[in-house]
């Protein structure tokens, strides 16, 4: 199973570093990362895979609201399917 | 991969703009619970509502959680409820409170259903249950029932018309501590549908499945957000805006039924697109008219702009789901939308306006308060225009009014939560109570001859 992680706020060191771990200690693959910075904003989407995760989607959801919380930035984790349905005809 | 673009705009239609899944609504055949007393009929309801209901709350709470849509409301609707009760005429609250009870066993918002389909003939044992919904809503607290008075195959049967304002009159004065909220849990339809998940008008048709998921989309905030970027485009620049609006949000409607479906061991029914309100500021159908170009609803243009709207939605959603049904298109509840609240309130939208405004959109004279001196006849005025609306143009139309126990125009009432607060709008004081105590029932009209 595939999930988007979004991770939206305002820049500073270690965001990437933070989420990525939990991801990992997880296991988590990440396949597929954009990031960017607009105006101070921080973007960064993550196409990950869940197959071989010890949590399920809902608790690493909610593991990565919590980290969020702690780093200041708003993570949204999202099946795949959701934006598939979404945007794709 | 799917664009940032993509994924940000989703979001943003969570967190800025109010998308949701307004219900999943689990539709349970009770046919099978018909027993020789009212007890036991209640209680095979209650066993089989709690037996096939019983993981909707967790299944949808999972659902929203998974895919960062938030799933507001889960609902039951059952088979209605008149079907069960020919064996205990006279008793049918047992029934009403069993219902009650298994909604709040299995923890659902709602349970509609407590229902009479008698467009054409009403028998002794619905007159009987029809009579009894005043008390059946106000002695529970998640019950819903409609009345289907018409159709356009039948006609209008004027006789329930005419009970159906006496009946109103007497849920609110049941529920007068509360402003008449019985009345809210009440709406008396023409062409009612069978796979409608949203309430107060939600039951189960007796030709569905025995159980089916049928879900309910919403996104008012979401199509308003996307028409702020087209000022001063053409009219069918905005009405495709609108229907790819509807295409997207009828998507995630339709992934989350056929999963809840699967998860739940159902049937999925269909996806119903409306664009539902909330009271909350950015999630108003009026600001959508509104940022069409009328300066307040209820000017002059406002059944036009609501005519496209409501058509636009509906061609989004048929293209975004192999099954779209219930009422599908926009909602307009006046205690349930800021902007109608505040153009009630200055005097903009009327009773009249409405009136027309249901001729071109799903529903009709939807969350209106009214005086509570209004006589029965004219509630059954109201319900037969609209009927009489739905019946000849061949749509849903309906009636969900509440006449205020010692409140009047000038009033305020408030209902709290989705169903929101309204002014006390002002009825016609001429009577039509001549026409309505004649009864009997007006033919269907020609164009329903087509066999």
């Amino acid at each position: 199973m595939k999930a988007i992680v979004t991770v939206i706020g305002k820049d500073k060191s270690g965001i990437i570093a933070k989420v990525s771990t939990l991801l990992a200690e997880n296991g988590v693959n990440i396949e597929d990362i954009s990031q960017t910075i607009v105006s101070g904003n921080f973007t960064m989407i993550m196409l990950c895979e869940l197959s071989a995760s010890t949590l399920s989607l809902k608790d690493l959801a909610s593991r990565l609201t919590v980290l969020g919380e702690e780093i200041g930035v708003s993570i949204h984790t999202q099946h795949e399917d959701i934006f598939n349905a979404m945007h794709k005809i | 991969m799917i664009s940032r673009n993509e994924v940000i705009e989703t979001i943003d239609m969570v967190e800025k703009e109010h998308f949701d899944v307004r219900t999943v609504t689990m539709g349970l055949s009770l046919l099978s619970c018909v027993r020789a007393t009212a007890k036991e009929t209640a209680a095979a309801c209650y066993d089989l509502i709690c037996k096939r209901a019983e993981k909707i709350v967790k299944v949808a709470d999972e659902l929203g959680t998974e895919y960062g849509i938030p799933i507001i409301n889960k609902r039951v609707s059952i088979t209605p409820a008149s079907l069960l009760t020919a064996n205990f005429v006279g008793e049918e609250i047992v029934l009403a409170k069993e219902l009650d009870r298994a909604a709040k066993t299995v923890g659902v918002d709602f349970l509609g259903g407590y229902s009479v389909l008698c467009q054409k003939g009403l028998t002794s044992y619905e007159k009987s249950f029809i009579e009894s919904i005043p008390e059946a809503l106000a002695v529970t607290d998640k019950i819903c029932s409609s009345v289907n008075v018409g159709s356009s195959k039948a006609g209008i049967n004027m006789d329930a018309v005419k009970l159906m304002g006496e009946i109103i009159k007497k849920a609110a004065y049941l529920t007068r501590d509360k402003d008449g909220l019985g009345c809210a849990k009440l709406v008396a339809f023409c062409n009612a549908v069978e796979d409608n998940p949203f309430m107060a008008g939600a039951f189960h048709g007796v030709t569905e499945a025995e159980t089916v998921i049928n879900v309910g989309v919403s996104g008012p905030g979401v199509v308003h957000h996307a028409l702020k970027g087209l000022k001063g485009a053409s009219l069918d620049e905005v009405a495709e805006t609108i229907k790819k609006t509807a295409f997207k949000i009828t998507r995630a409607g339709q992934l989350i039924a056929k999963e809840a479906a699967k998860r739940l061991n159902a049937e999925f029914g269909i996806v119903d697109l409306s664009l539902a309100p909330t009271p909350v500021m950015g999630d108003s159908v009026a600001h959508i008219l509104e940022e069409i170009g009328l300066s307040v609803v209820g000017s002059h243009g406002t059944t036009c702009a609501l005519a496209m709207l409501n058509d636009a939605v509906k061609k989004g959603g048929v293209m975004a789901s192999g099954s779209v049904g219930g009422l599908s298109g926009a909602f307009i509840p006046v205690s349930e939308d800021i902007g109608m609240i505040n153009a009630a309130k200055s005097g903009d939208i009327t009773l009249s306006k409405l009136e027309a405004m249901t001729a071109v959109c799903s529903v009709g004279i939807d969350m209106v308060a009214i005086p509570g001196d209004t006589p029965a006849s004219t509630i059954s005025g109201i319900i037969a225009d609209e009927a009489a609306i739905g019946m000849i143009n061949n749509k849903t139309t309906a009636v969900r009014v509440i006449p205020v126990p010692n409140k009047t125009v000038g009033d305020e009432v408030e209902f709290g939560g989705l169903l929101g607060s309204a002014p006390i709008m002002p009825v016609q004081n001429s009577s039509c109570e001549v026409m309505i105590n004649r009864g009997g029932r007006i033919p269907a009209p020609i164009h329903s001859n087509k066999n």
